[in-house]
């Protein structure tokens, strides 16, 4: 199971614990650590992994990280490919999973809503939107020629206002960044960035500052926007998502560098 | 600003939209979203700007372009795959497929309409009710949508004409009333200006109907299925340790309490349900739509694609089918070639042993057909190697819909529906002969069998199969050779080379090799026969041990190079088309039970291996038939 750390990733952990109880899911989480994530996230997967009892599998791509690749220097765009894209295949290919779960949803992002739950990829871990697998009555054909996967994505349908009402429902611990606390900040291109560590290079004229923020998406420190926010209790965070007039991604910078950039990374094999 | 959700969800009403090309489908969800406020500022934002770029309403916001979500079609301004769209007001969550209008996309149709509880039918106002409104409809009631309901879009262009809405609104009935769906409402409506999509407008002042989204919100879809007899199709044993065994899976119909009794099918055991286990807590109770664990008590074998169900009333299980097919694939279906059905949680083999008819979707009328091709729709036999157990389409669509895989190329070719079991065996008995093969072969002699050899054109069948028929002939036996090429004179003198046709000249000389067999015969068979699939299929005709394979190996430069009649030459320069090693695969058998290397040996060798093998194996019997008596 691709596991991001986030509340969706939270979700279907849950949902895989209560599916195999009382045994353990019997299948690894796996992480793509990039290194620039939050050291929030880092403590809470460390500890979710834990608690569920399942081996926690964290991948970097070494080579990157050799060339000091950083969401500073390179860009996102290049940024993301190398840490991510490039990442999340060294780690599939290593590992030669057959099946491998993604907390993605169809309401996230318009080619996400054509997506079958049940998502071939070729050996090269990509996806061909014209070549998917029908899925009437929910019947999933699993068949698969060598070097072929499949991304099964569980919470297909579920809604961003789902998730929420099940982690509320189930009281499902999240990453304490989705709740309002003071953190220190730098406004860069009008979005708040928080300053996580001191690996972050200040540009000029930016002070870091004490401000009362949270989340509502996390990923990579540098790449992930925060609003300012006193949600700090779940019905707070919900009330305030859910009323929300911005798209759930907003806050993640990538997916705004190029028009239909969900689509071609997904054919690269990103999700 | 979207209101909050409330705090426990709204219940779902899934529903299928669809209609032809250019009806507007895609803005009529894109109206939905945005005026249910499902749709973020940022996104509307994103669309405004692509409007301008590839829209098609001129200044205006192209709503299409909301849910028009991959590249290729955002250029062509056409949806080419089925999209799933959530959205909800207080009364219910709607999970919307929007399927394509293309006639060519009809699996994706099917697929949107097999999970949906409503069919919403769009038309365009100008053009009315045409025949792909038809085909839509039709398929979407044979994939299991009861109820429908129609949008009769863009009337705005007809200047909300009363008299032409109703004209649809006839036509309508008529189609709805044919397919005996439950579906009376139509609504005249405007995807461009939303009147009577979300707010009646004040365009047409003599409708006084609901909005469509007020009828989607109030339409009553409960079907059957809560008060039907318990079934629950097992999907995963879970056995962590020795002492737990449970049963994992989400109930298809019914409810189930701890205490009653179930009966496991297709085995026929029964138990009790010892506990109701969800998450780490247990249950007293679940019902269909509820995934859960049993326990029973006592613990009896079950596997994964077993049905747990009500023990005074328990799952059928059956092995022949009248079944419903929409075809999903390029390659048709041909008779006897060989499938892998899923139904529920269960795969078994499978194949269709007769193409009873296709159906015209435009108008309903069957008709005759050899072969089932890409979209279309047919009723089939089906056949599957071991009972399996299932329910009517009609009463459950769970345990009732099923696909078949291609095993060759992994695709899913088709998705069916369960019409009723036939009882083959049960209802036609072999009519009980006296005069037995074995009765037949022992007054020869001789043990009766089908020697069949396969390989590729020159391989050198035909050379072993007339020494041997000689040899067996010197020797007293009686004999049989039954050639590709000569058969295709007579018996198959109407067949030609598509893969329909193959499949049936196939059929009809494994048949007639039986009905030899069974007369007392030795029957040697000398036929390419390039595909693992149809060998399976002859051998699975005769007893076990009556079936001989025998691969006549030469590899294609020995065979191109031998080419006695000219044939790889022609094929190698495009003249013959389908050529079995040159543009048509030649499937390896993986098991022979004997491989003659016609490069190694000579023909006298294979001969000698051949009879050698068939005098050790398969002796002759030496003792007349009287002393069975």
């Amino acid at each position: 199971m691709l596991y991001s750390i986030g509340k969706d990733s939270s979700v279907l952990l849950h949902l895989a614990r209560k599916a195999f109880w009382p045994a353990a899911p019997p299948f690894p989480l796996l992480h793509i650590d990039t290194t620039w994530k939050f050291r929030e996230m880092i403590a809470f997967r460390d500890r979710a992994a834990a608690e569920a009892g399942v081996e926690l599998r964290v991948h970097t791509n070494e080579d990157g990280l050799r060339e000091g690749v950083n969401p500073f220097d390179h860009g996102s765009e290049r940024y993301t490919d190398v840490m991510k894209t490039v990442a999340l295949r060294q780690a599939l290919d290593e590992g030669g999973y057959d099946i491998i779960f993604v907390g993605a949803r169809r309401d996230e992002e318009k080619s996400r809503a054509k997506e079958r739950v049940f998502s071939l990829r070729d050996a090269a871990h990509q996806w061909d939107p014209k070549a998917q697998r029908p899925e009437p009555w929910n019947l999933y054909n699993t068949r698969l020629a060598p070097g072929e996967s499949l991304r099964v994505s569980p919470l297909s349908n579920w809604t961003e206002a789902d998730v929420w009402r099940y982690i509320r429902a189930e009281e499902i611990p999240i990453v304490p960044l989705y709740y309002a606390a003071e953190r220190s900040v730098v406004e860069r291109d009008g979005r708040w960035i928080m300053v996580d560590d001191d690996r972050m290079p200040l540009l000029p004229g930016e002070e870091p500052q004490r401000r009362r923020i949270r989340f509502r998406t996390v990923g990579c420190y540098p790449l992930t926007a925060a609003v300012e926010s006193d949600a700090d209790t779940l019905d707070a965070v919900i009330a305030e998502t859910l009323a929300a007039d911005r798209s759930e991604r907003e806050g993640r910078l990538i997916d705004h560098d190029r028009d239909g950039s969900m689509e071609v990374k997904k054919k690269q094999g990103y999700f | 600003m979207a209101p909050a959700p409330p705090p426990t969800p709204p219940p779902t009403l899934r529903f299928v939209l669809c209609g032809s090309v250019d009806d507007g489908k895609s803005t009529v969800i894109g109206r939905l979203l945005y005026d249910c406020r499902q749709v973020f500022s940022d996104e509307l934002r994103r669309v405004e700007r692509d409007s301008a770029r590839h829209g098609t309403q001129g200044k205006a916001t192209d709503f299409a372009l909301l849910v028009d979500g991959l590249r290729d079609e955002r250029e062509q301004g056409i949806t080419i795959d089925v999209a799933y769209r959530s959205f909800e007001t207080p009364r219910r969550r709607f999970l919307v497929a929007d399927a394509p209008g293309h006639e060519q996309y009809t699996r994706n149709m099917a697929t949107g309409a097999s999970t949906a509880d409503l069919a919403v039918v769009l038309v365009d106002a100008r053009r009315g009710v045409l025949p792909q409104t038809a085909r839509h409809t039709r398929i979407a009631a044979l994939f299991g949508v009861r109820h429908a309901v129609l949008a009769v879009n863009k009337m705005d262009l007809v200047e909300w004409d009363r008299d032409v809405f109703e004209a649809i609104r006839v036509a309508w009935r008529a189609l709805a009333g044919e397919i005996r769906l439950a579906a009376v409402e139509a609504i005249p409506v405007s995807a461009l200006t939303g009147a009577n999509l979300t707010r009646n407008g004040t365009s047409a002042p003599w409708y006084d109907g609901p909005t469509l989204l007020a009828h989607l919100e109030t339409v009553d879809v409960e079907g059957a299925g809560a008060d039907r007899p318990f079934r629950m199709p097992v999907q995963y044993v879970n056995r962590p340790h020795s002492d737990f065994r449970g049963y994992c899976g989400r109930v298809a119909a019914g409810a189930v309490a701890v205490g009653d009794a179930v009966r496991i099918s297709p085995a026929g055991t029964e138990s009790r349900v010892e506990s109701i286990i969800v998450g780490e807590g247990t249950r007293d109770r679940a019902a269909r739509g509820d995934s859960v664990t049993l326990t029973l008590a006592p613990d009896v074998d079950v596997t994964r694609g077993d049905v747990v169900a009500d023990a005074d009333a328990p799952a059928e299980a059956a092995d022949q089918f009248q079944a419903r097919l929409v075809w999903m694939h390029d390659e048709p279906l041909a008779v006897g070639r060989r499938y892998t059905l899923k139904l529920h949680s269960r795969e078994v083999g499978a194949a269709v042993t007769r193409i009873r008819h296709r159906l015209d979707v435009s108008n309903g009328h069957e008709l005759a057909a050899p072969v089932l091709r890409l979209n279309d729709l047919g009723t089939v036999n089906l056949a599957t190697d071991r009972p399996v157990p299932f329910a009517p389409f009609d009463e459950s669509r769970e345990l009732g819909g099923f696909i078949l895989i291609d095993p060759a190329t992994n695709a899913t070719a088709a998705a069916g529906t369960i019409v009723f079991p036939l009882m083959r065996a049960a209802n036609v008995k072999w009519q009980h002969l006296d005069v037995s093969k074995d009765v037949r072969s022992r007054l020869k002699l001789q043990r009766a069998q089908c020697v069949w050899l396969t390989g590729m054109s020159a391989s050198g069948k035909s050379t072993i199969a007339n020494l041997l028929d000689r040899r067996l002939t010197i020797e007293g036996r009686h004999t049989y050779l039954l050639d590709g090429d000569n058969v295709r004179h007579g018996l198959c003198r109407d067949l030609g080379f598509t893969e329909a046709d193959r499949v049936e000249n196939i059929r009809r000389v494994a048949e007639v090799a039986r009905l030899m067999v069974d007369a007392g015969l030795i029957v040697i068979v000398a036929f390419i026969s390039p595909f693992r699939s149809e060998r399976d299929y002859a051998r699975g005709l005769f007893e076990p041990g009556d079936f001989v394979e025998v691969f006549v190996d030469a590899s294609l430069e020995a065979c191109a190079e031998r080419d006695p009649k000219g044939l790889y030459a022609k094929a190698l320069r495009g003249e013959i088309r389908n050529f079995t090693g040159v543009d048509s695969p030649y499937e390896r058998p993986e098991h022979p039970d004997l491989r003659l290397d016609t490069e190694k040996l000579s023909p006298e060798e294979c001969v000698e291996r051949l009879t050698d093998k068939l005098d050790r194996e398969f002796p002759a019997p030496h003792a007349p038939v009287t002393e069975d008596r």
